[in-house]
């Protein structure tokens, strides 16, 4: 017993030898940001009604990038006209394959800027230059280029139904994913004949302003995009709006409620995605050490800030001990630090606000009485940072496991029986995603079945395609984002 | 304690039941009158609440109808939620059966119904044809039960090397205001494509047209329908829409009707869970895309690899 443990411990390495990795900076030399970016409204940049301006800052540095417009009321029904104007002039009458030209056109251009996409990405929302590379960027490409190809072929997707746009969309973003979410947004919108105005997040909006000069480059017709900056009260304009026919909003399951009772008896339509808490299974006939870089990846992916992020690790008992052991092992040898390095696996925590948000919780773990553990990696002076956290120790009631956290914190419970990890699973009003990690095809299809969530990875985990449908079961949204399935929210069906 | 609920129609009709008696040579035949009470679970209970109101017909009682509560739809949602799952993973050849099942024996009862909706004022005419539709509607969706799936599911090509799907299940729990104007073909037509698509409902029948739903709800109970599966009360409807809407056990609600201040409410409410809100009006449509009304859509991951 002893020399087998011996055995195990012998065969761990040991991170604290000097094996440090030399900087690999991506340069940012060539980014060019304007001291202030002004909204895009009917294919120009427009300054805001108001003559006012907010920093976005970097949350690597917490220095400020540039400036950009703060969005009133007045800015938005300025943008709901111009989006009005487009749609019934230009947009809903042109041939639905010439429209689809304009989006693989829009598709391209971010081709070929992507790396000064990706730059700016992790400049402003904190994300590590390898993810914002190899994962935003070419995803936002995709999907432009998959709805592009949509644009004359509804009548397919819909048999037997008239499909017509539904007009003037309203779309509000988080900070997240920033330009991702606006290509989920405004490819499918575009592609079914409808103009946008987009509110992106008042952390992360410098991407959506360098969309709008591909926009502009792309000869897209003006007003059938329309980017208004601000912050909550600018989104709560655009939902406010009255010649506005849709909403589509991702973001906390707060807001979504708010948006959801103001919207009642609008008449307006509307797609929410939103918040999560998805379990991660891990069976003990899992392989063990793909199972451990799936909890990394499905927690620690973008500093947790994922709705989807498996924030909750059902592990079995009889391993539990081994797995643990070995995340252990592995968050130690996790690089914290400046987003832009090419070894950085965890970046910066997007704003002070959402580090105050996630050292709360972690107050409210530790009076819980939960153990609180964290890698011991060293993380910048300056900036915003969090080290990848487990609790463990904890019960289905407490508020870290019942609770969207949205960073870098894993809460862990263990399970003995298939049903008793379906039923903690489920045990929660969002319905999101979940994993499982078994070797057992029968099991992953009981459970991938039993599962209350819209999206189910089985031995592997976030992964994101433009094809694939994304959306909420329960309190984690309406409808459907992706796919063929994806359409539905922008289409008027008779 | 009693509301009162006037029908207005031209045509006198007789009592339920009374072409089924018989008459003895000596002694008046007097004819035994249903009463109309709620279905929960499986079971017949009358409203916990006690409260009734009395459905009149060219100043007669017809009826003395449960006035349901709020904690009877509570009752309600509760055996709702315990059937879901088990409905949910009936096979798809056993959902078809079943709603074959409901139009047979609804259409064994055929005369009844007619009578019902006549004892209510409808016409005869229109009671027949709505009964008929009634029938083929159920007959319509027994033959979607193992063939929506094959119309919403899909095979996703994604770039990376993953075995990616989306299939249609359940949205869950479904609380329905049923139209106020088709006693039978309205409640048909809107319980039918939940149920076929493995949902469960809470149903609020037409509060000027009740007797029908009570008595669906006996065919449905000799159907081989699980209890629990579809749960049927009678009531006010501006008492318990905000009910139904605001249930944090129901994933779905369905109002059929066009009151703007009943939607606002309804659609408020609902917001408390993110409640999937369908209004319905006017015609019934049917097809796929009712079904698809209340089911989600789930995308299940897979690597390809050895």
């Amino acid at each position: 017993m002893t020399s087998k443990k011996q055995g195990k411990e012998s065969r761990k390495l040991d991170f604290s030898t000097g094996w440090d990795y030399a900087p690999a900076p991506q340069s940012s030399a060539d980014i060019t940001l304007a001291k202030r970016y002004k909204h895009f409204i009917n294919g120009k940049f427009v300054a805001p009604a108001n003559g006012k301006y907010f920093s976005t800052i970097n949350p690597a540095t917490a220095r400020p990038l540039a400036k950009v417009a703060a969005g009133n009321a007045r800015d938005i029904d300025k943008a709901v006209k111009a989006a009005r104007a487009a749609y019934r002039n230009v947009w809903s009458k042109m041939a639905p394959a010439e429209r689809g030209k304009y989006l693989f056109r829009v598709a391209r251009i971010i081709q070929e800027r992507s790396r000064e996409f990706a730059v700016i990405e992790s400049l402003d929302g904190g994300k590590p230059i390898r993810e914002s590379r190899d994962v935003d960027i070419p995803l936002v490409a995709a999907h432009f280029f998959y709805n592009a190809g949509w644009a004359d072929k509804l009548n397919y997707a819909f048999p037997t139904r008239s499909v017509k746009p539904v007009g003037v969309a309203g779309q509000i973003i988080p900070w997240n994913f920033p330009l991702l979410m606006a290509a989920w947004k405004i490819a499918p919108a575009l592609a079914c004949g409808n103009t946008v105005v987009l509110k992106p997040a008042e952390t992360t909006p410098l991407t959506a302003m360098k969309l709008a000069e591909v926009m502009q480059d792309a000869d897209l017709p003006p007003g059938v995009v329309n980017i208004v900056t601000g912050a909550g009260d600018t989104g709560a304009a655009l939902v406010q709006h009255p010649d506005v026919d849709k909403i589509a909003f991702t973001g906390s399951t707060q807001v979504g409620k708010q948006i959801q009772r103001q919207l009642a008896g609008t008449g307006k339509r509307y797609s929410l995605e939103l918040g999560g808490k998805a379990a991660n299974i891990v069976f003990a006939d899992a392989a063990i050490d793909q199972a451990v870089e799936g909890i990394v990846n499905g927690i620690f992916f973008n500093q947790g800030h994922v709705c989807c992020a498996g924030s909750r690790l059902l592990v079995q008992e009889s391993v539990a001990e081994e797995v643990i052991r070995k995340l252990k092992d592995r968050m130690e040898t996790l690089i914290v630090g400046d987003p832009l390095d090419k070894n950085t696996d965890i970046g910066a925590i997007n704003s002070k606000e959402q580090l105050e948000r996630i050292n709360a919780y972690l107050k409210i773990g530790a009076e819980e009485g939960v153990q609180v553990y964290q890698s011991s990696c060293a993380v910048p002076d300056t900036g915003f940072w969090c080290r990848p956290t487990l609790f463990t120790g904890v019960a289905q009631s407490n508020r870290v496991v019942q609770e969207e956290i949205f960073g870098p914190v894993l809460a862990v419970q263990t399970f003995r029986t298939v049903n008793e990890a379906i039923a903690k699973s489920n045990n929660t009003p969002y319905g999101l995603s979940g994993g499982v990690w078994t070797d057992k095809g029968a099991k992953i299809f009981k459970v991938t079945r039993d599962i209350r969530a819209g999206v189910i990875w089985a031995n592997t985990f976030n992964k994101f395609d433009p094809t694939s449908p994304f959306g909420g079961y329960k309190e984690s949204g309406i409808g459907r984002e992706g796919g063929l399935h994806g359409l539905e929210p922008y289409v008027t069906l008779n | 304690m009693a509301a009162k609920y006037t029908v207005s129609a031209k045509r006198t009709s007789a009592k339920v039941g009374k072409k089924t008696r018989r008459a003895t040579p000596k002694t008046k035949n007097v004819p035994v009158a249903k009463t109309y009470k709620l279905y929960i679970n499986g079971k017949f209970p009358r409203t916990e609440s006690g409260r009734y109101f009395k459905l009149e017909h060219k100043g007669k009682v017809v009826a003395n109808v449960c006035q349901a509560s709020r904690k009877d739809f509570r009752e309600a949602v509760v055996a709702a939620r315990a059937a879901q799952k088990g409905w949910a993973s009936a096979s798809a050849f056993l959902k078809g059966q079943i709603l074959y099942r409901i139009a047979e024996m609804l259409e064994g009862r055929h005369q009844q119904f007619v009578d019902e909706l006549q004892a209510q004022g409808v016409l005869k005419a229109p009671a027949e044809a709505e009964v008929d539709q009634a029938i083929d509607c159920l007959v319509h969706y027994a033959g979607w039960a193992d063939k929506y799936q094959q119309i919403f599911s899909a095979v996703n090509p994604v770039a990376s090397s993953h075995f990616n799907f989306s299939v249609p299940e359940p949205t869950g729990v479904v609380s329905l205001l049923a139209p106020q104007r088709s006693g039978l073909l309205g409640l048909v037509a809107n319980i039918a494509p939940a149920i076929v698509g493995g949902n469960t409902v809470v149903v609020l029948a037409s509060q000027r047209l009740p007797l029908c739903a009570i008595s669906f709800a006996e065919v449905l109970h000799s159907s081989d329908v699980p209890g629990g599966v579809v749960n049927i009360l009678t009531g006010a409807t501006d008492e318990l829409a905000g009910q139904f809407a605001s249930h944090m056990d129901v994933n779905a609600v369905i109002y059929c009707g066009t009151s703007k201040q009943t939607i606002t409410e309804i659609e408020e409410q609902a917001a408390n869970n993110v409640k999937r809100v369908i209004t319905r009006a006017g015609k019934y449509a049917h097809g796929p895309y009712t079904i698809k009304d209340t089911l989600e859509i789930k995308t299940t991951w897979h690597p390809v690899g050895a």
